[in-house]
C-alpha cells in the first residue's frame, strides 16, 4: 500500500493529521511507510494537485475525493466530520474508510 | 513580532459586509471592544465561528462589541474578498460587525499572525487580552473558555487570570 501525506508547513493541522494517520494504521496492523512530503510553492501545489494541507493519498487516491477536486494551492484544506462541522483535518472515519 | 498587553487600540476605518464603513469612534460607547483577525476561507475560522458568533451576542447587552477583520491577500485566497465575505456573513448569521482591511494596515498595526486571533480592549482601549477564543478546535472538548473568562474579568473591572494565550489557526495572507 503507498501512503503519502502531502502538507503545507503554514497550516498547523499536519502534525495531528499525520498523528492520527499513523494510529489508525497502527490499530489496522498496517505497517506500510507513511511518505511525507512538504509542499513550499504554488507551482509545486499545482504539479502535484495539492487542494491544501493536509493531504493523505492511498495508492494515488485521496481520502477525502470531494475535497480533492478542489484547485490546487497553498492553503489549509476543510473537510466535513460526520456531524457536518468543519475540521481542519479528516475524521478517523474518513482515514478508515480510505484503508478498508 | 507579539503585540504587548496595555497596547492602544489602532485607528481604522474600513468596509463593512453590510455597504458601510466602520471607524474605532463609533464603538466608542462600548465597555469592551473586541477585535478579531478572521477571514473566509480557513477551517480554524469555520471551526470557531459559531462560537464567536454566540459570544457576540451573549455579550451584546454587557457593552461588548465584536469586531471580525478580514486582512486576507484576494489574489492568493479570492474566497476572503469583500463579496464573499458578505455572503457568509448572510448565510451564517453574523452577529458581530466583519470588515475589510484590504490594505493589511490594521493587522500589521496588530501584528496579527493567525486566523482567528482575538484582540480584546478595554474601556481605555488598551489591549487586555491577546490569543485564542478558546482552548480547542472542537468545541466538545473546551476546558478553558479564554475570551468569555477575560469579558467577565474586564466587564467587573479586573484583569484577566489568562491575559495571553497562543492563537491557533491559519496565517495571515500577506500581499
Amino acid at each position: 500500500m503507498r501512503i503519502e501525506l502531502l502538507f503545507w508547513r503554514e497550516c498547523p493541522s499536519y502534525p495531528e493529521a499525520q498523528q492520527l494517520l499513523e494510529d489508525v494504521l497502527a490499530e489496522h496492523d498496517i505497517a506500510d511507510p507513511v511518505s511525507v512530503r512538504e509542499v513550499t510553492t504554488l507551482e509545486e501545489a499545482q504539479e502535484l494537485a495539492f487542494p491544501g494541507s493536509p493531504t493523505i493519498r492511498i495508492d494515488g487516491r485521496d481520502i477525502d475525493p470531494a475535497g480533492a477536486a478542489e484547485p490546487p494551492g497553498l492553503t489549509c484544506r476543510i473537510y466535513y466530520l460526520p456531524d457536518g462541522r468543519v475540521s481542519p483535518v479528516p475524521s478517523r472515519e474518513q482515514l478508515e474508510e480510505a484503508l478498508a | 513580532m507579539s503585540i504587548a498587553l496595555g497596547t492602544e487600540v489602532p485607528q481604522f476605518d474600513l468596509p463593512g459586509v453590510d455597504g458601510r464603513n466602520h471607524t474605532l469612534s463609533e464603538y466608542g460607547d462600548a465597555d469592551v471592544l473586541v477585535l478579531v483577525q478572521s477571514c473566509n476561507h480557513c477551517p480554524y475560522v469555520m471551526a470557531w465561528e459559531d462560537r464567536l458568533n454566540a459570544i457576540s451576542s451573549d455579550y451584546a447587552d454587557r457593552g461588548v462589541r465584536v469586531v471580525a477583520i478580514n486582512s486576507n491577500d484576494v489574489v492568493s485566497h479570492p474566497g476572503d474578498s469583500l463579496e464573499e465575505m458578505t455572503k457568509r456573513a448572510s448565510a451564517k448569521g453574523f452577529t458581530f460587525d466583519y470588515v475589510f482591511d484590504e490594505p493589511q494596515a490594521i493587522a500589521r498595526a496588530l501584528g496579527s499572525e493567525r486566523t482567528p486571533e482575538v484582540f480584546l480592549y478595554d474601556r481605555d482601549r488598551r489591549l487586555a487580552y491577546h490569543g485564542a477564543i478558546d482552548d480547542n478546535r472542537d468545541d466538545a472538548a473546551v476546558t478553558q473558555q479564554y475570551l468569555r473568562d477575560a469579558l467577565d474579568a474586564v466587564l467587573s473591572g479586573e484583569e484577566p487570570a489568562i491575559s495571553e494565550t497562543p492563537a491557533v489557526g491559519c496565517t495571515v495572507k500577506w500581499k
